[in-house]
């Protein structure tokens, strides 16, 4: 805890520091640079938004550019906060560049509004499919993935070994395009495809359908504590079908509280920690000696939006929007997902990966056993002029 | 469907039921003791599921943590109740409501900065591992059967608890006349603390219960709390007996709601459209049986008093 | 009520010239920011307004307007979502990014839910009350959140800002002062309600109902009307709420909304004219102000309001403008 309190005094810190120093940083372009990060850090899911902005920090802070200030503010997972929150750092903060919402229906509030008033928001997690097809933005881009990706390389990866699979997801947009993804590689026959109630904690009807369906395998998307309940209700009851699903229910922030019950479900992501590339390593280890725990999904690819921020100000001015998009795009950074490229969308073009949760020296992670595609886009991208 | 299906499901929405009855027994006591609405209930529902969490990650043993969750529950509810809540029994629900909101906010926030942000383990005891076989060829979790055990007993030592001892008697007592305890000499803040402190750990209880079953962090208690309300409205406000009839009642309706809804629905629709609007509809299916009962019967189906 | 200018008078004026002023000193310094955090005021002063007549005046503490406030800003949202993809509602009508037609909308959409959500609703009374409008509400919320059509749970988004007739919407101050302008509007109405014969007799309906059957007024039409009416204002703001952010979701309609609504009104003084003003100012302040200072924000807050309850039973309009006077 300290620790965090810490990096506060550090960012106020600085903020004070960069009205006093002159541009004394070796940047071919040190100027002042503003980045306001909306994320969730308080309520039940505070554990993403915390590794957000822990990884964000960090990458600012090894990167030694002390011209960039941070704003960080917390949505407490409201969208209407967020909303308000993002005029105050536009209008009164006057960010040049925006990042950090984790979730969906919150991007969805803030992102369009945001993108119009001419601010370059990057999105280090949530990527609906609005924003990837018709409703794209060239101050819009997406260092994680499109909504579907994962769901997508979980369909793909199906084939391969089931004929029969029974899927279920929350009821809500981003559920019914989890399903969606799903179906869209998936050729086998579906035992059942059930909605749950969005929060909804217990899963004893839901498991008991599973067993008398006699599905051959389970595909779930159930983001967060929905997951965590799932998981461990799911081994409880003593039902042995094959599980899997995309990463959310078996990151980092939530595998301790899953417990074994995790142990050996294939599930896709675009990243793992023992991704095999320099950045990769750096990353784990900077986050592992900074933080003392091990970093999540989220915090990957908040690193990677760190990374690609301060790669665009190596190149352009922020105050040029034109040249810094331009800079933004070729995404010329160490992404530690390895090759990282943007498609006609402003959406990652890039490999998704099957990994398998392992138990290293007592502790639950994921290791990756396969590659469900490479250089994979999204299907909007085809949708989305770019005007 | 088969019979073990619908056994299995039916005892799925007991245990829910049993789970909810915990809940609001607490509720539905203080308020018909102490006339206070209490929404931060949920808050001892936390806090039990918290402290098992961390007592059973510490010893090794989910009873300690068990017992620990009682324990932890019951504290928070007499510090509460002494430091906020007796302040609050003059004033009218509306002060009630806000205070109690007011305390979701404090405990939620507080429970975040003791623990930290990320979800907590707790796993079901060995003991408990494992099914039995049900009649019809299917087979039901031992640890859900045992809730719907922990909920009997609960149910019959309450029962006992009201009608048999002392301290039963000056529950009735303070339900129906609170001038007539005061003469006949009970100290009746202490009362209303133990009463408090009691619907606290049953709260506390149901959160140690179920976090094995769940995920263990902040704001778990919300849903509950909303569940538990419709329950005691259900029931009659202050009426135990209304609580377990009205946590059995929404507990299997709800189950089989979820179930069955979207099942009719594939009759008429293609299954994701089925899947969908089924789902949409079971999530408002006890909210629309709770408004049913009330226009029926304002004040429950076993309303305690007039 | 002979003294011509009473405290509570002055306090009042001089609230809502403060409000007033605040947007035209933000733009003066150039911090526009100010001018949306002033509107936020406004509009939720307006929800609050409404409420304030079901729960000042009638003594009916719903904890369900959330359901109203959320049909606004969902009135609001699906007829400017239809405007922008020029796709007609049903039966071929045409949609809208009118405001006044909007308001409409929304007032009438608000109106007609809570007509039979009070008849229900006020079959039950205390706790019951409290609950069962907790209910209804909680059916719509679900119902959005699971309903494909408009968003569910993502919400929709107000690609541009719902137009009214001479003025630029998308402009901060403006938009301010048609908010302001109608807060005002609903003040005076509540103002008017609770000096009318219907507001006595509503008034009586919360001290003394048994007398006011005797002369011959049902308690219970009264009460649905007030119930209604303050439904349609608190929709109205949702409708404004959701302009505002140029957004709206299921989260206007849950019910954490609800008890913010209530908070706003106890902050500010219940069954004040302007309690649900002051509650407005306060709220806003106390959620940017300490939201800045930690992510720990939601303790405070709670400390805060539970420091109100206790110990300030006259909310903010009590400490600036004395007890409130009867008579």
């Amino acid at each position: 805890m300290k620790n965090k309190e810490g990096n506060k005094m550090k960012e106020i810190l600085a903020t004070g520091l960069i009205g006093l120093s002159l541009a004394v940083s070796g940047y071919a372009h040190a100027e002042p640079v503003k980045i306001g990060v909306i994320t969730t850090l308080s309520g039940g899911g505070a554990g993403l938004g915390i590794d957000m902005r822990d990884a964000f920090t960090l990458a600012i802070e090894q990167s030694g550019n002390e011209e960039i200030e941070l704003v960080i503010e917390d949505d407490a997972q409201k969208p209407e906060l967020a909303v308000q929150i993002a005029e105050k750092m536009i209008q009164s903060d006057k960010v040049d560049l925006m990042t950090g919402i984790i979730w969906s229906n919150l991007a969805m509030a803030v992102v369009p509004n945001a993108v119009a008033q001419d601010v370059i928001y990057l999105s280090p997690n949530a990527g609906p499919s609005v924003l990837a097809g018709a409703n794209c933005h060239p101050n819009y881009f997406n260092v994680a993935y499109q909504n579907d990706n994962f769901h997508e390389a979980m369909g793909q990866y199906a084939n391969q070994d089931y004929k029969n699979t029974f899927i279920l997801a929350p009821n809500y947009p981003a559920g019914k395009d989890s399903l969606t993804g799903f179906k869209r590689f998936y050729k086998g026959e579906l035992a059942g495809e059930v909605y749950t109630q969005v929060g909804q904690t217990d899963y004893a009807a839901e498991i008991a359908q599973i067993r008398a369906s006699g599905a051959d395998s389970v595909f779930f998307f159930l983001p967060g504590g929905m997951g965590i309940a799932f998981m461990k209700q799911y081994a409880q009851s003593g039902v042995d079908i094959p599980v899997m699903g995309p990463a959310f229910s078996f990151s980092q922030d939530i595998l301790p509280a899953v417990g074994d019950a995790a142990l050996g479900v294939k599930n896709s992501a675009t990243w793992a920690k023992d991704l095999d590339n320099e950045a990769n390593k750096a990353f784990v280890e900077a986050f592992q000696a900074e933080y003392n725990r091990l970093p999540s999904v989220y915090a990957a690819q908040s690193w990677d939006t760190a990374n690609l921020i301060l790669s665009a100000l190596s190149k352009a001015s922020v105050k040029d929007k034109e040249a810094f998009r331009a800079a933004l795009k070729e995404a010329d950074f160490d992404s530690v997902r390895g090759e990282f490229k943007f498609n006609t969308n402003n959406h990652p073009i890039q490999n998704v990966y099957i990994r398998e949760v392992v138990k290293e020296d007592d502790v639950l992670t994921n290791k990756i056993v396969g590659t469900a595609f490479e250089d994979h886009t999204d299907a909007y991208a085809e949708q989305c002029s770019m005007q | 469907m088969s019979t073990a299906l619908l056994i299995e499901q039916l005892l799925n929405g007991l245990q829910l039921g049993v789970m909810l009855f915990l809940m609001a027994a607490g509720l539905t006591l203080i308020f018909g003791v102490m006339g206070l609405i209490n929404l931060a209930h949920g808050s001892f529902y936390m806090i039990g599921a918290f402290a098992c969490a961390t007592v059973a990650a510490a010893t090794g043993s989910f009873w300690t943590g068990l017992v620990a969750s009682l324990i932890a529950a019951a504290a928070a509810g007499a510090i509460v109740e002494m430091a906020v809540i007796r302040r609050l029994y003059e004033r009218d629900h509306l002060d009630q409501v806000l205070a109690t909101f007011a305390l979701i906010l404090i405990f939620s926030e507080g429970t975040r900065w003791l623990f930290g942000s990320f979800p907590l383990y707790l796993d079901i005891p060995p003991l408990l591992h494992g099914a039995v076989p049900l009649p019809g060829g299917g087979q039901y979790q031992l640890y859900r059967l045992a809730i719907i055990g922990v909920g009997i007993v609960v149910a019959v030592g309450l029962y006992l608890l009201i009608s048999r001892t002392r301290l039963g008697m000056r529950i009735r007592a303070g339900e129906s006349d609170r001038e007539m305890i005061a003469a006949l000499g009970v100290d009746i803040s202490t009362l209303y603390t133990v009463v408090f402190a009691l619907g606290a750990a049953l709260a506390g209880l149901a959160g140690a219960l179920v976090g094995a079953l769940q995920s263990v962090q902040v704001g778990m208690g919300e849903p509950v709390l909303i569940l538990a309300f419709v329950v005691i409205v259900i029931g009659g406000i202050g009426s135990i007996k209304g609580a377990l009839f009205g946590a059995v009642l929404v507990g299997v309706v709800d189950t089989l709601g979820r179930l069955l809804l979207p099942q009719a629905l594939t009759l008429m629709l293609p299954p994701s459209q089925a899947a969908l609007i089924g789902g949409a509809l079971a999530s408002m299916l006890i909210y629309i049986v709770m408004a049913l009962i009330l226009a029926f019967r304002p004040s429950g189906l076993f309303a305690a008093q007039s | 009520m002979r003294k011509v200018v009473t405290r509570e008078a002055i306090a009042n004026g001089s609230l809502a010239l403060l409000l007033l002023a605040v947007p035209f000193a933000a733009i003066a310094m150039d911090e526009p920011f100010y001018v949306t955090l002033a509107t936020r005021i406004a509009i939720l002063a307006l929800a609050a307004v409404g409420l304030n007549i079901a729960l000042g005046l009638g003594g009916l503490v719903s904890f369900g307007h959330a359901a109203f406030f959320g049909l606004g800003g969902y009135a609001a949202g699906i007829l400017a979502t239809h405007a922008f993809n020029a796709e007609p509602l049903l039966l071929g009508i045409p949609a809208t990014t009118s405001m006044p037609v909007i308001w409409l909308v929304a007032l009438v959409v608000c109106g007609l839910v809570a007509l039979p959500i009070g008849a229900v609703s006020l079959r039950t009374s205390g706790v019951y009350f409290i609950m069962i409008t907790l209910a209804f509400a909680q059916m719509i919320y679900y119902f959005a959140i699971s309903w494909p059509a408009y968003g569910g749970q993502d919400g929709l988004s107000i690609y541009v800002r719902n137009s009214f007739p001479g003025v630029n919407t998308a402009l901060p101050l403006p938009l301010f002062l048609i908010c302001y302008g109608l807060l005002l509007l609903g003040l005076v109405l509540f103002w008017t309600l609770r000096n009318s014969r219907f507001g006595a007799a509503l008034q009586a309906a919360r001290q003394n109902p048994t007398r006011l059957a005797a002369v011959g007024i049902a308690p219970f039409n009264i009460r649905l009307t007030a119930f209604t009416v303050s439904a349609m204002i608190t929709g109205l703001a949702g409708a404004l709420f959701a302009d505002l952010n140029r957004f709206t979701s299921p989260s206007m309609l849950s019910w954490h909304m609800s008890g913010e609504l209530i908070v706003l009104i106890i902050l500010g003084g219940r069954g004040r004219l302007f309690g649900p003003v002051a509650g407005a100012m306060l709220f806003v302040l106390f959620e940017f102000a300490l939201g800045g200072i930690t992510e720990r924000w939601q303790l405070f807050l709670g400390l805060i309001l539970l420091g109100v309850v206790l110990f300030a039973r006259g909310g903010l309009m009590g400490f600036i403008a004395g007890r409130e006077r009867h008579g």
